[in-house]
């Protein structure tokens, strides 16, 4: 069948497993990047800065980073 | 070094790439299809062989996933690095979905190779062996609850296993010798025929690039969760100094 | 050097005192090799061809079950943290405590193994064996145990991610254990190879699973 020989079903299951556990591996990741940005977006609306923030790695303000780290 | 320790710029630098890479690795993945599909069989394996072109690059990555989990590790024990610890977290989940599609893509091929879809050979072996550390690595990270104890526990199971990667190896080689003295089926005699050569190794690299994409894209996603639960608890902290009645900044 | 061995004589005694757990390893190990043969039939040619492979797997799970005790007790009540203040470095501390392990469950474990193998229809050649063996792996049981025993220490439904994380680190310590015991009874591998190549693996294990532990006991005394 489809020139594929006697075996073609497992040819079709390895590349549809294949397909399916990648394209579920990009969605969740997409999904979960577009759930952190709109969290994110959501808090700074409230007026929520991280200025002021004392410790932590993450610091999302340019200024205050570069002020501390680059200088 | 502290320059390119800086979360912030790693998005910057992120952002700037992700575009190019995603491209590369579409382009790579519809050239390394059609070449998957116009292959010729094998004289030996038949058609089967094409399962070849997708389980090769996944036990790759595998392997490589480790790796990179390991160096990551390293980063985040000796330097503190907080992105390699973002790193180490990340590729995880990836590098689990990768082994998985090693094993039963293997197991696949190997029906219709040696009449079972499991045989204990040493390479078969040696990747379920990986598959469970992988998964004693998603464990630990999910059973420490403080972020940073369970990053720097499994940074150091992490180094343990990659320490014992090759030791696990070589017995599993070592075992597989004294019981199947080679009866198994060459995977694909002496020297690669180009004509499979090729595919393979376009695959390999769309299959490289697509995870590469993954892990950024999944970083970036951990930088921004680890912002909004910094935001968060800033959130209650202020609420909480407003309601002490004591001036919020 | 005093102060490592005044430890292990503490760890010793303490395990000696509270009893019980080398007694649950020692049924365990009894249980798990009793219940095969129920399992798989009463066949003595099929017993006794797999009898090093099912001596040397139920003794891994045996010690498993007593392994997050070598930091356990010391963790809850602070002894822990008042024996990291001390003179010795972690390394050693760990390093002792699992000597106190090896020769409070490995060896006890060990001598129990060839009784078992009665059960089994063990050949008669390969009991001194069996026994050497097993007392020169039982030591890297231990050690390698007690790091997933430090990693962890204090987690809820640790004993069952214990297992997980340390089962494969156990997989060249079997195969090279069954196979120089098998090497001895059936014969076409040379046993020499394989029981050296053990040895050198405890041995290993012996010098690097103390930093290791000690990196993890680090966190969490922290």
């Amino acid at each position: 069948m489809f020139g594929l020989g006697p075996h073609y079903g497992f040819i079709f299951a390895s590349y549809a497993i294949v397909a399916f556990v990648l394209a579920g591996m990009i969605v969740w990741i997409a999904w979960d990047g577009r759930t952190q940005r709109r969290l994110l977006a959501e808090l700074e609306a409230q007026g929520v800065t991280r200025r002021s923030k004392r410790h932590g790695s993450a610091s999302a303000d340019p200024d205050a980073v570069f002020s501390g780290s680059d200088k | 070094m502290q320059k390119y320790a800086n979360p912030t710029r790693f998005m910057k630098i992120a952002d700037a790439v992700l575009p190019w890479l995603t491209t590369a690795t579409v382009i790579l993945f519809v050239a390394g299809l059609y070449l998957t599909s116009v292959a010729p069989p094998d004289y030996e394996q038949g058609h089967t062989v094409k399962i070849m072109f997708i389980h090769v690059p996944s036990a790759w990555l595998a392997m490589m996933c480790y790796t990179i989990i390991a160096a990551s590790s390293v980063g985040s024990l000796i330097w503190r690095h907080p992105l390699a610890d973002v790193s180490a977290k990340t590729a995880v989940p990836i590098g689990v979905a990768f082994t998985f599609l090693a094993l039963v893509t293997g197991s696949l091929w190997g029906k219709p190779m040696w009449g079972t879809y499991w045989v204990w050979d040493a390479r078969l072996t040696s990747v379920l062996v990986l598959f469970f550390l992988y998964l004693g690595l998603m464990a630990l990270w999910q059973a420490i609850e403080d972020p940073s104890r369970a990053g720097r526990s499994a940074a150091i199971l992490a180094i343990v296993g990659f320490v014992n990667v090759p030791i696990i190896k070589f017995s599993v080689d070592w075992w597989s010798t004294l019981h199947q003295p080679a009866s198994v089926v060459k995977m694909s005699g002496p020297a690669i025929h180009s004509s499979i050569l090729i595919p393979l190794l376009v695959m390999a690299a769309a299959f490289t690039c697509l995870f590469f994409v993954l892990h950024l894209r999944a970083m970036q996603n951990e930088i921004l969760r680890r912002r909004v639960m910094a935001m968060r608890l800033l959130q209650v902290e202020r609420a909480a100094n407003v309601e002490a009645g004591a001036p919020a900044e | 050097m005093k102060e490592f061995m005044s430890l292990v004589r503490r760890d010793l005694l303490l395990s000696w005192r509270e009893g019980g757990a080398i007694g649950t390893a020692l049924g365990f190990y009894l249980i798990v090799v009793a219940i095969l043969p129920l399992g798989l039939g009463p066949d003595l040619n099929l017993l006794s061809r797999i009898a090093p492979g099912v001596l040397w797997v139920a003794l891994l799970l045996a010690a498993l079950l007593s392994v997050d005790r070598i930091f356990h007790n010391d963790y809850e009540d602070g002894t822990l943290e008042a024996l990291a203040l001390g003179p010795l470095p972690l390394e050693a501390i760990t390093a002792a405590k699992c000597l106190a392990h090896w020769i409070s469950t490995g060896i006890p474990l060990t001598l129990t193994a060839p009784v078992l193998g009665l059960l089994l229809n063990l050949d008669a050649q390969a009991f001194a064996v069996l026994v050497l063996t097993m007392l020169v792996g039982t030591p890297a049981v231990s050690f390698i145990g007690a790091i997933g025993a430090a990693l962890t220490l204090g987690l809820r439904r640790g004993g069952l991610l214990l297992s997980l994380l340390v089962l494969p680190l156990y997989i060249p310590i079997l195969i090279f254990g069954v196979s120089s015991v098998s090497a001895v009874i059936s014969g076409p591998s040379s046993f020499t190879a394989s029981f050296l190549i053990l040895c050198a693996l405890s041995m290993a294990s012996i010098v690097l699973a103390p930093l290791a532990c000690a990196a993890a006991l680090k966190l969490n005394l922290q």
